[in-house]
């Protein structure tokens, strides 16, 4: 077996043009209000603070598999991916352009620590455009996928822009969740969360986490052409978007208060995954993701898409 | 206000709202003839944890289910969302998400759904419930924030000073129920008869999310729209 495959490619060490180039077809990216056209934050200007000619989120058109889709794509090295107001407007503008010219899918690779607090009110109430945005596409069938694997993770607003979609793609390092672990230790002391043990970090909010308890919809390792491909299969198995009904709602409902019935007081992952009937659940922190994929509960599999 | 004085003032003595733990929920006559409205919200600046979203998603759909195109009011009083790890571990996000898409279905279906921070908005627990509403208001004398200047300063940091002269100007950073209404997420401010107040806003609600325009036209979100059109046209 000679130069079977190309060397692995880090999608967490990819920049957010990277990324694109490698999970979208080679060369189909078409970006909207480019770095050229140097659409900056006039707040971060005028606090002083470095701006960057894309505000952190690039936009466009592209094909994934041959099929139109519509992206944006977080730069992490920027800001933390945080969500201002021209960011979270052009996240705005790729989803009311798509529901205006109907692409075949929407692609959000997601990485963000949420609103940007040097303009967190603007960050915030775009964050909830952006919701809105996302259930307008969703209600006109196209549907909505997000990634998530860089290094920043998904936090804030943006993780619940990310449970907003039909479905979420996640890498074992990626981290999908609301307050970061400092935050939490901050408010409420290392005994609640010890933001420096990185293992109870991603036991608690990582990617092996949401895929068992169905918070995620798929597990890849963390290669660009693992996340390309799960991307594809996203597209094509969901040609249309799940459409949030009474019943839909209803059934998401049933199923997170019987997971919170379930977790009883305890916040413990290791617990929670025994409980919903992981087997062996205390070898999974050491198992990579592949090995993870089979070993899903069904209550779970129930929650995810 | 305390939520018994604002449904006091709302709805005068017949309404039929409970405080059950920090969940305000049930209805109250309303209308010329009438009319019931379901009621939904937080008191005691409730942190927003998975169970409290998802008893807030419960009266939704509840309402959705029983009450075809009964307007829903949101009360807000919120300091944001519960940190704690167990909610983390649980999907805080997505309890969250949750009672935002069950917000977005009543509206869909017919449900003129109306939000009113009456206390304090802070951060995720204002995300998932009044700025998801048609149309969001605020007493005057309220909180809406993310972060206050001085956590604001010490975590980007920033001089205070420069921060506190800086937000007399531009109100994209700093608290105030005002900034919020400069950038069209608050819609306006209730003043004087708080009935006739929400009797005007389920009579005149936007046909859209039209927040973006809004906060162009008032100066204080100056960017946002212009953005979204470029895209558009891009």
């Amino acid at each position: 077996m000679k130069n079977s495959g190309a060397r692995r490619i880090s999608y967490a060490e990819c920049s957010a043009r990277e990324r694109l180039g490698h999970v979208l077809d080679a060369g189909s990216f078409h970006e909207w209000l480019p770095p050229s056209k140097r659409v900056t934050s006039p707040h971060l200007a005028q606090l002083g603070v470095p701006t960057s000619f894309d505000d952190g989120v690039a936009i466009g058109r592209a094909r994934l598999q041959e099929r139109e889709v519509f992206v944006a794509a977080q730069e992490g090295a920027f800001m933390g991916g945080g969500v201002g107001e021209v960011h979270g407007a052009k996240l705005v503008g790729v989803l009311r352009r798509a529901l205006r010219d109907r692409p075949q899918a929407v692609l959000l690779l997601a990485e963000s620590g949420g609103v940007r607090l040097h303009e967190a009110n603007a960050g915030l109430i775009a964050v909830s455009e952006v919701m809105r945005a996302v259930l307008d596409v969703r209600a006109a069938g196209i549907p909505v996928v997000t990634l998530i694997g860089g290094a920043n993770g998904c936090f804030g607003g943006m993780g619940i822009v990310a449970r907003c979609t039909d479905r979420i793609v996640m890498s074992d390092i990626g981290r999908l969740a609301m307050s970061g672990p400092e935050v939490i230790e901050a408010s409420h002391g290392v005994e609640e969360f010890d933001a420096r043990d990185r293992a109870l970090v991603w036991r608690t909010t990582g990617g092996k986490h949401r895929f068992l308890t169905g918070d995620c919809d798929a597990l890849v390792e963390d290669d660009v052409r693992a996340f390309r491909a799960a991307a594809i299969q996203a597209v094509t198995r969901a040609a249309t978007s799940r459409p949030l009904t009474l019943d839909s709602l209803e059934q998401e409902h049933a199923g997170l208060a019987a997971r919170l019935v379930a977790a009883g007081s305890g916040a413990e992952a290791l617990a929670l995954w025994a409980q919903l009937g992981v087997p062996d659940a205390a070898r999974i922190p050491e198992l990579g993701a592949a090995a993870v994929r089979g070993l899903r509960p069904s209550a779970s599999a129930a929650l995810a898409a | 206000m305390e939520w018994k004085d604002l449904a006091q003032a709302l709805f005068g003595e017949g309404h039929r709202i409970r405080q059950v733990g920090e969940l305000l929920a049930g209805e109250a006559a309303f209308g010329s003839d009438g009319e019931p409205i379901a009621v939904v919200g937080t008191t005691g600046h409730a942190p927003i944890g998975v169970q409290l979203a998802l008893a807030q998603a419960r009266v939704v759909l509840d309402t959705i289910a029983r009450h075809p195109r009964r307007p829903i009011l949101l009360l807000i009083d919120t300091q944001g969302q519960q940190l704690r790890r167990q909610d983390e571990m649980l999907g805080i996000n997505r309890a969250m998400a949750h009672l935002g898409c069950c917000i977005d279905l009543a509206r869909r279906r017919g449900h003129a759904v109306v939000g009113l921070v009456y206390d304090q908005a802070l951060s995720g627990g204002f995300l998932t419930s009044g700025l998801m509403a048609d149309a969001c208001y605020a007493l005057p004398e309220t909180e809406i924030r993310v972060m206050r200047i001085p956590a604001m300063a010490r975590i980007t940091k920033l001089p205070e000073e420069m921060l506190t002269e800086l937000s007399k100007s531009n109100p994209v950073f700093a608290p105030g129920v005002a900034n919020y209404v400069a950038m069209g997420g608050v819609r306006s401010l209730w003043q004087g008869e708080l009935r006739a107040c929400l009797a005007a806003a389920l009579a005149d609600l936007p046909a859209g999310d039209e927040r973006a325009r809004d906060g162009a036209q008032r100066g204080g979100r100056c960017l946002a729209q212009a953005v979204i059109d470029q895209v558009l046209a891009a």
